[in-house]
């Protein structure tokens, strides 16, 4: 009996979302329905709130001490700030991926292993190890590069690009179904943020990923359905191609013309 | 249009003058150590051979060997690393990962930073009443490794905590959003890459637990024991109290003798900070980030 034909699955769905850090509110009243298996930006000028959505979504912001949140935010159909939920299993479903790469100062195959190491109380054999470290490097493209230095540390000898397609990669284990990205391109170059784009791409259906991103370009190219947020409030959320072209909001076309930002 | 601007040779000299009042500075730093380590050595290098370190004192302490008192060091640092360590890195464990960061926390970091500084008689009257008084543990080795621990713990805590600050946030970010619990980050990111801080750290209160004779003197340092301590409820002697003893307390005794009792406690305490300076440079080597 599938009775939901008319509206398609949700991988995150909020409800009148507000969170303050202090007393200062960054996040007012944000409902969104951001869909499964697409790509969803985040754009918006610095300080409206989107890297604060984002962070709210893994709960990673609470580690700040100071923030207050209500409202609710359902990830696949699982209110995330009921008390009853752990926090380790939240995240094993949501994976992050940071503005700057930060591997582990640990070897390219710890770093992928890592996750599904601490997820798995008995150890797997070494070719179960190989297996998961391949399946993943192949899916962000970065086996043929590095497959003869799997040993060496991650943090050395990787340029930008391959160290953030690294960091993609080691969430893949864990088989999150969620990927948020923080701007993932804003440390690389041309040639990476094109390379990593394209990945992102790639990962399309087999992941919900929702992207922020001050490159308006990347939003457009790169995603197919577009978020824009102002002062802490969604202002238009709808297709990327329909946001670019006929947005329904005056902030929206002032923005996303470059009138400010 | 632009002017080539003149060259102001004025400026390389103050440089200079900056330059060498630096160097000054330093030099009159240098000289004290260089100074005391010689006097030591041309002073207290006579006094030594292996009956001096291996022997019992003779003659009312006035010859003989110090072995007594350098067993009875070793185990009062080793007993209290015992305790301090332990304590101290779980402390600055839980300040650094686990504490909100809020007025308590905040005045429990002021309170521990204070506490390194009161002064170390103090610490021996506190372990008079605690250890020796109130746990009735006596005069003993574990109520002076105590007290030398509780003296220690402060710095053992502070550096422990600056070490694991250093550590990247976006390590532990890292790990959190793999799912790991705060144990696990700690245990496999945040302490591995904390050690050699903490380590330097833990060092240098050998040095000082080795070196302080206040706050054994009334808690279990004896001046002359004939015999070597057989558990961590006798009494024992120690070298810091010994050269108080045999430099102020006792009459004829040669001048060597003090000058190598000093040579003898500077020997192990230099002997333990190149250990650890070793065992710093050969993980840091392996550290890349």
């Amino acid at each position: 009996m599938n009775t939901s034909n008319a509206t398609e699955p949700l991988a995150i769905n909020t409800k009148d979302l507000n969170l303050w850090y202090g007393t200062f509110q960054a996040l007012f009243d944000i409902n969104l329905k951001i869909k499964q298996g697409i790509i969803t930006s985040l754009i918006g000028p610095s300080g409206c709130g989107k890297s604060t959505f984002l962070r709210s979504v893994d709960r990673i912001n609470e580690r700040l001490g100071y923030v207050r949140i209500k409202g609710a935010i359902e990830v696949l159909d699982q209110n995330i700030y009921e008390p009853n939920v752990e926090l380790a299993q939240l995240r094993k479903q949501v994976g992050m991926v940071f503005q700057r790469p930060n591997p582990l100062p640990i070897s390219i195959r710890d770093n992928i292993l890592f996750g599904h190491r601490i997820h798995n109380a008995k150890s797997s054999s070494k070719s179960e190890e190989d297996a998961i470290v391949e399946d993943a490097l192949r899916q962000v493209l970065l086996w043929d590069q590095v497959k003869d230095r799997l040993h060496q540390k991650a943090s050395v000898g990787l340029s930008l690009e391959e160290m953030q397609k690294l960091c993609i990669a080691r969430l893949l284990p864990v088989k999150p179904s969620i990927l948020l990205m923080d701007e993932p391109c804003s440390a690389l170059d041309p040639k990476g943020t094109a390379a990593v784009e394209e990945l992102i791409w790639e990962l399309r259906g087999r992941y919900s990923i929702l992207i922020v991103t001050h490159n308006m370009a990347q939003a457009r190219r790169a995603s197919e359905e577009c978020i824009f947020m102002l002062m802490g409030k969604v202002v238009e959320h709808a297709p990327t191609e329909k946001l670019f072209v006929t947005p329904a909001h005056k902030e929206t076309a002032d923005y996303i013309e470059g009138r400010y930002g | 249009m632009f002017e080539a601007t003149s060259i102001n040779h004025h400026n390389d000299q103050v440089q200079l003058r900056y330059k060498i009042v630096f160097g000054v500075m330093l030099v009159i730093l240098i000289i004290p150590v260089v100074a005391i380590l010689f006097t030591l050595i041309a002073k207290g290098s006579h006094a030594m051979s292996w009956p001096f370190l291996f022997d019992d004192p003779k003659d009312g302490m006035t010859a003989g060997g110090i072995f007594p008192a350098i067993f009875g060091t070793i185990w009062l640092v080793v007993v209290s690393l015992l305790a301090s360590v332990p304590l101290g890195v779980a402390a600055a464990i839980y300040l650094s990962e686990y504490a909100p960061d809020n007025l308590l926390t905040r005045l429990i970091n002021l309170a521990t930073i204070n506490l390194a500084g009161v002064p170390s008689i103090v610490h021996a009257l506190f372990g008079v009443g605690a250890f020796v008084v109130f746990f009735k543990f006596g005069t003993s080795i574990l109520a002076a490794s105590l007290t030398l621990a509780i003296m220690t713990l402060p710095v053992v805590i502070v550096s422990s905590w600056e070490s694991l600050q250093s550590v990247p946030r976006a390590f532990r970010e890292a790990c959190w959003n793999m799912g790991a619990t705060r144990w696990q980050t700690i245990w496999h990111v945040v302490l591995p890459n904390a050690f050699t801080g903490i380590l330097t750290g833990v060092i240098l209160q050998v040095s000082r637990a080795a070196g302080e004779t206040a706050p054994i003197m009334f808690t279990g340092a004896a001046m002359f024991l004939p015999f070597l301590p057989n558990s961590v409820f006798d009494q024992t002697m120690a070298l810091a109290l010994h050269l108080f003893v045999v430099a102020t307390q006792v009459p004829d005794v040669p001048e060597s003798l003090p000058f190598g009792v000093a040579l003898v406690l500077v020997g192990i305490v230099l002997l333990m900070n190149t250990v650890a300076i070793w065992i710093r440079m050969h993980l840091r080597g392996k550290k890349k980030w």
